[in-house]
C-alpha cells in the first residue's frame, strides 16, 4: 500500500520474471466443503443456499483461505491474488449478499496481506505482494442477454462503476499492493472497473499498480465481447497498466499465440496465467505441472512474458514447477513503440 | 498522391442526423434496423471510423445515442471499426462513452466555454479511454485566421498535455475548413489559413492530428461537381502535405489530382492558395466549361454587367443568375443608406418584375424558383447587416404555415408554393411532410401565423384535411385555411372541408394562384369580401354536386358481375420462369433512358408532350432549359451515386375467386398466402364488360393454373438528404428538381422492370422489342396497375404487396398510416399477363359493393367508407 512496496514491485519485475499464484477454486474444491461450512457461524440463518460462494469463505473459513495463500507463497509465488473473484455487489446478488461485498473484500485482502507479510518477513530478499482481484461480474455491459433484443443489457456502466468502486475501496482498505482486473470477457465491464479504480485513486490521493488480464474465449482469438487481443489492449491502454495479459479459458499451448500478440504491442509488462490445459470429460484440468512448466519456460525463453502464473486447475505444485522453470530467465524487455493514436473497435486501428 | 492518401484517415459521416436526412428520419421513426444498414454500408464502403451524431431537437439524443451504440455492439461487421461519438452536447457524449468497449473518438470539445469546463471534459474523456477532436474555438468564437487557429490549438494542446495529462497522440485538432471563392474578399484566404495553420500545429504540437470536413471548402460551387471535385483534390493535396491526416471526405467527390485538366487545376490552385486577386472571378469564368461532362457551355453574354447596380440586380433576379449576386448586393448595400433599403428597393423592384412577368405568363415556374434562389442569396448576404442595425421594422407580408398532412409524403407542389410565396415577401414556415394535426396547430399558435396551408397527394389525405379543419374549429382557431395538392379539388373542399370550419377555407388550384389568395386573406377587409365570394362559390359547387347525376345509370353488383369480362383462357397462361420473390436493382444510367418526360414538365406547370414541348412556341425555351437542368441533375446524382434505386418483384401462382384473387405459396396451390381484393365497375355498360382486375386471372374452378405478379420500386434512396442539402444552401430550385427527377426515375424503374418481367423473370413476352416511346404508349402485353389509382383505387391493398414481397426489408420502402409510400419517389403494383388485360377506371361504386367489399376485407362499414370515399358518391 505504501509507495515503497510499489517501488519494490517495479524493481523485482525488472530483474526477474515474477510468479503469480494459481487457482483458488481448485484448491477449495479439494476440501469438499458442505453448506454448513460455507455458512459458518456468521451466516447460519441466511435464507438462501451459500454453498459455492467461495469468496464468502474469507469470512466464514478464514483459516482455510489463509492456508491456501501460504501454500502458494511456499511454492514460490511473488504475487498472490485475493479471494474476491465474485466479491462485487453485482455478483454477490446471486446469494442475496450484495450488502456483504464490502466486508468480503476487506477480509479477503487482510488474509492475503497477512500471509504475504509473513513470508516477506521470513525472507526480506524476496518481497511478496498482494493483488486485489476485481472480477468480471456475471453480467455484460456490451452483450445482450436476449438474442431477440440486441439492444438489451442486464447491467449499465454506472451500476458497474458503483459496484467496482465499493470493491476497490474495500480492497485498498484491506491492504492490497496491486489491483487486478482479471478474466475480462467484456471490455466495457473492464472499462467501468478502470473508471472506478481511477476515481478511487483520485479520491484517496494515491496510485497503485493496476494489472489487467483478459480472457480469449476460444480459438477465434477474441474476447467474448468480440475484440481481438490487440484491440482489447488499446481499449484499456489509457489506464497505464502495470501489466497487461491473458488468463483462463485456454491452456498454455493454445494461449501462446495471443500472449505473443499482446507482447508485440504492450507498452507495459506482459502477464499470463493460463489454465492447466482444457477440462477433460470429467470437467477436470489434467495438464501436469511439468508439462505446463515446459510451455511457460519456452515463453520465457522467447521473451514474451514478465509475470506468469496459473488459472483454473493449477495447484501449488504447478506454481512451484513454473517458478523453477522461469528462475534465472530474463523478463521480457519492453520494446519502444512509435507514438501513434491507437484506437479500436472489435479490431485495432493504429494511426 | 497514393502514399499520402494511404495514411489519410477517412471518417464515415452518413450516420449523422444533422448531415443525413435519411438517417435522421430512420432514427426519428425508430427504424434502427435500417439505420444499422446505413452504418454497415459505410464500413463496407471503406470508412475506417464511423461518426455517429444524434443531435436533433425533436429527439432524446442521449437515448438515441445509447440505443444505436448498443445495437452496433451486436453487429460485428459494423463494430469492428472505431466509433466517433459526435455531439455538441456533453451529456450525449458521456452517454455514448458508456456504451463502447473499443477506444472511441469524441467529437468534439473546445475551450469555447472556458478552460475549467474544457479540463473537466478532457479529464473524463481520458478516464473513459477515448481520443478527442478539439475544435479551434475559444471564448471569443470560432477561429478563422491562421493566427487564431494556431493560437487556440496550441493553447488547447498545452492544457491537455500539461494540466490533464492527455496523450498527445489522442488529440485531433479541427482548425475549421471554411468555404472559399464566395465572392467575399475576407474568405479568399480561408484555405491558406487552414493549410498554414495545419503546418504550424503539426510542428508545434507533436503527435497531434489534424482533421476537418472537406466539402465545406467548395460550397460556393454547388451544382458544379467537376469544379468541386477539383477543389477538394487540390485542397487535400496541399493540406495533406501540410499535415492534415484525417477528415470527413466523400470519396466519390474527389478527382485525382493529376487528372485535373491543367487549366482547371491552375485556376483552382489560384483560389485555394489565394495566389491572385481575381482568382475567384477566373474560376467562375472557367467553371461552366467543366460543368456536366466537360461540355463547353455557350459563351455567356456579359454585357449586362456594365449596367448600374440596380439594373444588374433586376437582371440577375429575372434571369436567375447567382454568380454575381453577392458582389452586386454588397455594392448596393454600400450605396444604400440602410441595408434594408436594398431589399425594399432594387431587390423588391426586381422581384416585382418577376411577379409581373409570371402573372403575364411570360415567365414560368422553374424560372421563378430560380429567381427566388437569387433573392435568398441576396437577402442572406444582407441579413447580418440588418441584424447589426437591430431594426425592428423588418416586416414580412405575412406568416404562412405549410404542411403535408399526416400519412402523406409528397411535397413537390407544396415546396413550389412555399418558394413562390417567399418570393412575394411572405414568411413561410414549412413543417415538411407527414405532419400530425397537433403539430400543425401547435406551431400555428406558437408562431402566431396568419394562415395555414395543407397539402396532400394521395386520396386518404383528403380525410386528414377534413380532420384538421374540424380540429381547428374545435380548438377555436380563426385563421384562414388553404387547401392544395393533386387530389384536392374545389368540390371536395366545398363538400367536405369548408362546412366544418367557420373561417375562410380556400382551395388553391396551383402555385401561381397562391399569392393572390394569400394576399386577399391577409387583409381583414379584403378577407371578408373574399370569404363571402368563396362562400357563394362553394354553395354553387355543393348545389351542383348534389344535383349531379351519374353519367350512366348504376347497376347492382350482381348485374355488374354478370357482365364481367371473360378473357380467353384457351391458351394456358405462361408459367413464370422464376416463382417467388426477387430483389432487383438498376443503375440510374440505365433508368434515365426509360424516363417518360411529359409528367416532369407538368410538375413545373409546363403543359405539352415531350419531345414536342421542347420546340413549343410559348414554353419551348423554358422546357429546354428545364430539361437541361434535369439532365445535369441526373449526371450529378449518377456521378455521385447520391440517389439509389431499389426494388423487389414477386411472381406467384394465383386464381380468381369472384372479385378476389387468391395468391398461393407455390404451384401446388394448397396454401393461400394472401388475397388481393378488387373493385368492379358498377355503371351500365352497353358495349363493354363491367371490368374488375380479378377478371384477368383464371377462376379457381376452371382448373387453369394462372399467375400474378407484384412489384415495389423506389428511386428515392438518398432523395431527401440531397434535397435537404440544397435547401440548407438556399437552393430551393434544385431541392425541387431532385424530387422531380427522383419521381421520374421511380416511374422509369417501374417501366424498365415491367419490361424485364415480361421478357425475363416471367418471360411471357420474351421476344418483345419496343423502343421507349412504344413503352410509354403501353404497346406491350399485360398491365401493371397500382393500388391507389383508377383500376384498383383502394390504398390499403398496398399492404398485401408489402407483405408478399417483404418490401420494406428488400427496398427500405415503408408505408405510412395512410398507405403512402416512403420515400415518395416510389411505385408499387400488380402484374397481369393476360393479353386482354387492360387499364380502366373503377369510378363510382354502389352501397351493395361497399358492403360486399367491407365483408371481404373484414372491415366494418365505416372503415370501408373511409377507404372507399373517393369512389362513393354521397
Amino acid at each position: 500500500m505504501n509507495s515503497n512496496r510499489s517501488e519494490q514491485l517495479a524493481q523485482a519485475a525488472q530483474s526477474a520474471i515474477l510468479v503469480l499464484d494459481g487457482a483458488m477454486g481448485t484448491m477449495i474444491q479439494q476440501h469438499h466443503l458442505d453448506e454448513a461450512d460455507y455458512r459458518g457461524q456468521q451466516y447460519a440463518d441466511w435464507d438462501c443456499d451459500l454453498k459455492g460462494n467461495n469468496d464468502l469463505l474469507s469470512v466464514t473459513q478464514p483459516d482455510l483461505i489463509y492456508q491456501i495463500h501460504c501454500d502458494y507463497l511456499a511454492a514460490g509465488a511473488d504475487i498472490i491474488e485475493t479471494n474476491t473473484f465474485n466479491a462485487t455487489s453485482i455478483a454477490m446478488a446471486d446469494y442475496k449478499m450484495q450488502n456483504e461485498a464490502h466486508l468480503i473484500n476487506v477480509e479477503s485482502a487482510r488474509l492475503a496481506r497477512r500471509a504475504a507479510d509473513k513470508f516477506t518477513s521470513e525472507n526480506p530478499q524476496k518481497p511478496r505482494f498482494v493483488a486485489g482481484v476485481l472480477g468480471p461480474t456475471n453480467r455484460t455491459a456490451s452483450i445482450s442477454p436476449d438474442v431477440n433484443d440486441p439492444g438489451k443489457r442486464n447491467v449499465t456502466f454506472e451500476q458497474l462503476v458503483e459496484a467496482y468502486t465499493e470493491s476497490c475501496e474495500a480492497l485498498i482498505e484491506g491492504g492490497v499492493d496491486i489491483l487486478m482486473l482479471e478474466t475480462i470477457f467484456d471490455t466495457l465491464n473492464a472499462k467501468a472497473a478502470a473508471f472506478a479504480v481511477h476515481d478511487v485513486f483520485d479520491r484517496l490521493g494515491l496510485t497503485l499498480p493496476v494489472m489487467v488480464s483478459g480472457t480469449i474465449t476460444d480459438a477465434s482469438g477474441r474476447t467474448l465481447s468480440g475484440q481481438t487481443a490487440e484491440a482489447f489492449y488499446y481499449s484499456l491502454r489509457h489506464i497505464s497498466p502495470f501489466s497487461f495479459g491473458l488468463n483462463c479459458a485456454l491452456g498454455p499451448d493454445l494461449l501462446r499465440q495471443y500472449v505473443a500478440e499482446i507482447a508485440g504491442v504492450a507498452e507495459c509488462l506482459v502477464s499470463a496465467h493460463p489454465n492447466a490445459g482444457l477440462p477433460n470429460e470429467f470437467g477436470e484440468y489434467d495438464m501436469e505441472a511439468d508439462e505446463m512448466a515446459a510451455h511457460i519456460k519456452e515463453w520465457a525463453q522467447a521473451g514474451l512474458v514478465n509475470i506468469v502464473g496459473g488459472c483454473c486447475g493449477s495447484t501449488p505444485e504447478h506454481i512451484k514447477a513454473l517458478a523453477d522453470a522461469v528462475a534465472g530467465q530474463p523478463p521480457r524487455s519492453i520494446p519502444r513503440f512509435d507514438v501513434k493514436m491507437r484506437l479500436s473497435g472489435l479490431e485495432p486501428f493504429v494511426h | 498522391m497514393t502514399a499520402e492518401f494511404s495514411t489519410f484517415i477517412n471518417i464515415g459521416e452518413r450516420t449523422n442526423v444533422t448531415g443525413s436526412a435519411r438517417f435522421k428520419r430512420l432514427i426519428m421513426d425508430g427504424d434502427y434496423e435500417t439505420a444499422l444498414d446505413v452504418a454497415r454500408q459505410q464500413v463496407e464502403n471503406g470508412a475506417q471510423i464511423i461518426d455517429i451524431n444524434m443531435d436533433e431537437a425533436m429527439l432524446d439524443s442521449v437515448e438515441a445515442m445509447q440505443t444505436f451504440l448498443k445495437l452496433i455492439a451486436s453487429e460485428p461487421d459494423i463494430s469492428r471499426v472505431p466509433i466517433m461519438i459526435d455531439s455538441s452536447k456533453w451529456e450525449v457524449i458521456e452517454a455514448g462513452l458508456k456504451c463502447v468497449q473499443g477506444k472511441a473518438i469524441v467529437n468534439s470539445i473546445s475551450i469555447k466555454e472556458g478552460e475549467a469546463q474544457f479540463i473537466h471534459q478532457a479529464t473524463l474523456i481520458k478516464r473513459y479511454g477515448a481520443a478527442t477532436v478539439v475544435m479551434a474555438f475559444d471564448e471569443k468564437g470560432q477561429a478563422d485566421t491562421q493566427k487564431r487557429k494556431v493560437e487556440i490549438c496550441q493553447r488547447s494542446y498545452k492544457i491537455l498535455t500539461e494540466k490533464v495529462g492527455f496523450a498527445p497522440e489522442d488529440i485531433i485538432f479541427d482548425p475549421n475548413i471554411f468555404a472559399v471563392a464566395t465572392g467575399i474578399e475576407e474568405h479568399n484566404n480561408y484555405a491558406v489559413d487552414f493549410i498554414e495553420a495545419t503546418r504550424i500545429i503539426r510542428q508545434t504540437c507533436p503527435h497531434a492530428h489534424i482533421s476537418g470536413g472537406l466539402s465545406n471548402i467548395s460550397f460556393s460551387f454547388r451544382g458544379n461537381n467537376p469544379v468541386r471535385e477539383a477543389m477538394h483534390s487540390v485542397f487535400l493535396y496541399h493540406a495533406i502535405r501540410a499535415g492534415m491526416d484525417m477528415g470527413i471526405v466523400n470519396a466519390g467527390q474527389l478527382e485525382v489530382y493529376d487528372e485535373i485538366p491543367n487549366e482547371l487545376r491552375e485556376a483552382v490552385e489560384d483560389v485555394i492558395l489565394n495566389r491572385r486577386d481575381d482568382a475567384t472571378e477566373r474560376l467562375l469564368d472557367l467553371a461552366p466549361k467543366y460543368q456536366g461532362e466537360g461540355k463547353e457551355a455557350a459563351k455567356e453574354d456579359l454585357s449586362w454587367r456594365d449596367a448600374p447596380v440596380s439594373k444588374r440586380l433586376a437582371h440577375a433576379l429575372v434571369k436567375g443568375i447567382t454568380d454575381y449576386i453577392i458582389d452586386d448586393t454588397e455594392e448596393a448595400r454600400q450605396q444604400a443608406e440602410r441595408p434594408l433599403h436594398v431589399i425594399e428597393g432594387p431587390l423588391m423592384d426586381g422581384m416585382n418584375i418577376v411577379g409581373d412577368l409570371f402573372g403575364e405568363g411570360k415567365m414560368f415556374l422553374p424560372q421563378v424558383v430560380k429567381s427566388a434562389r437569387v433573392m435568398k442569396k441576396a437577402v442572406a448576404h444582407l441579413q447580418p447587416y440588418i441584424e447589426a442595425e437591430k431594426s425592428d421594422d423588418n416586416k414580412s407580408a405575412g406568416k404562412i404555415l405549410l404542411a403535408t398532412v399526416k400519412g402523406d409524403v409528397h411535397d413537390i407542389g407544396k415546396n413550389i408554393v412555399g418558394v413562390v410565396l417567399q418570393c412575394n415577401n411572405f414568411q413561410v414556415i414549412d413543417l415538411g411532410v407527414m405532419v400530425p394535426t397537433e403539430k400543425i396547430l401547435q406551431t400555428a399558435r406558437d408562431e402566431n401565423v396568419d394562415m395555414i396551408g395543407l397539402s396532400g397527394l394521395i386520396t386518404p389525405s383528403l380525410d386528414e384535411m377534413v380532420h384538421v379543419a374540424k380540429e381547428m374549429e374545435r380548438q377555436g382557431f380563426d385563421l384562414p385555411l388553404l387547401i392544395g395538392g393533386a387530389t384536392t379539388s374545389k368540390a371536395h373542399t366545398a363538400v367536405k372541408i369548408e362546412q366544418n370550419y367557420h373561417a375562410p377555407v380556400a382551395y388553391v388550384a396551383n402555385a401561381s394562384r397562391a399569392v393572390g389568395v394569400c394576399q386577399k386573406l391577409l387583409n381583414r377587409k379584403s378577407r371578408d369580401i373574399y370569404a363571402a365570394e368563396l362562400a357563394k362559390e362553394y354553395d354553387t359547387v355543393r348545389d351542383q354536386h348534389a344535383r349531379k347525376k351519374p353519367r350512366s345509370k348504376p347497376v347492382s353488383l350482381q348485374e355488374a358481375r354478370d357482365n364481367a369480362a371473360t378473357p380467353d383462357f384457351s391458351t394456358p397462361p405462361v408459367v413464370p420462369r422464376q416463382l417467388g420473390v426477387t430483389p432487383v436493382t438498376a443503375g440510374l444510367e440505365t433508368l434515365r433512358h426509360y424516363i417518360d418526360w411529359t409528367p416532369f414538365f407538368l410538375t413545373w406547370s409546363l403543359a405539352g408532350k415531350y419531345p414536342r414541348i421542347l420546340n413549343d412556341d410559348v414554353v419551348g425555351e423554358q422546357a429546354r432549359s428545364l430539361f437541361d437542368d434535369a439532365n445535369a441533375m441526373l449526371d450529378e446524382v449518377i456521378a455521385n451515386d447520391s440517389l439509389q434505386a431499389k426494388g423487389v418483384i414477386g411472381l406467384f401462382a394465383a386464381n380468381r375467386l369472384l372479385d378476389d384473387i387468391e395468391i398461393y405459396a407455390d404451384d401446388t396451390r394448397q396454401q393461400v398466402i394472401g388475397v388481393s381484393h378488387h373493385l368492379r365497375q358498377q355503371t351500365r355498360k352497353e358495349k363493354f364488360p363491367n371490368y374488375c382486375l380479378a377478371d384477368f386471372i383464371a377462376p379457381k374452378d376452371s382448373g387453369i393454373d394462372d399467375y400474378i405478379g407484384a412489384f415495389a420500386v423506389t428511386a428515392g434512396i438518398g432523395e431527401q438528404a440531397l434535397a435537404d442539402k440544397f435547401i440548407k444552401d438556399g437552393d430551393d430550385y434544385n431541392a425541387i428538381m431532385v424530387k422531380a427527377v427522383a419521381d421520374r426515375l421511380a416511374e422509369a424503374f417501374a417501366e424498365y422492370l415491367h419490361e424485364q418481367v415480361r421478357k425475363h423473370y416471367w418471360g411471357y413476352a420474351s421476344d418483345e422489342t419496343l423502343d421507349n416511346d412504344a413503352l410509354i404508349r403501353e404497346k406491350y402485353q399485360g398491365i401493371r396497375p397500382a393500388p391507389g389509382y383508377a383500376a384498383c383505387p383502394e390504398h390499403t391493398e398496398k399492404q398485401l404487396i408489402w407483405d408478399l414481397l417483404e418490401a420494406e426489408k428488400h427496398t427500405q420502402m415503408r408505408l405510412t398510416e395512410s398507405y403512402a409510400m416512403w420515400p415518395g419517389a416510389a411505385v408499387s403494383g400488380w402484374y397481369f399477363s393476360h393479353p386482354e388485360s387492360r387499364y380502366f377506371a373503377v369510378a363510382q361504386i354502389q352501397k351493395d359493393q361497399l358492403q360486399d367489399y367491407a365483408q371481404r376485407k373484414n372491415w366494418d362499414e365505416q372503415t370501408a367508407r373511409k377507404w372507399l370515399a373517393p369512389n362513393i358518391n354521397e
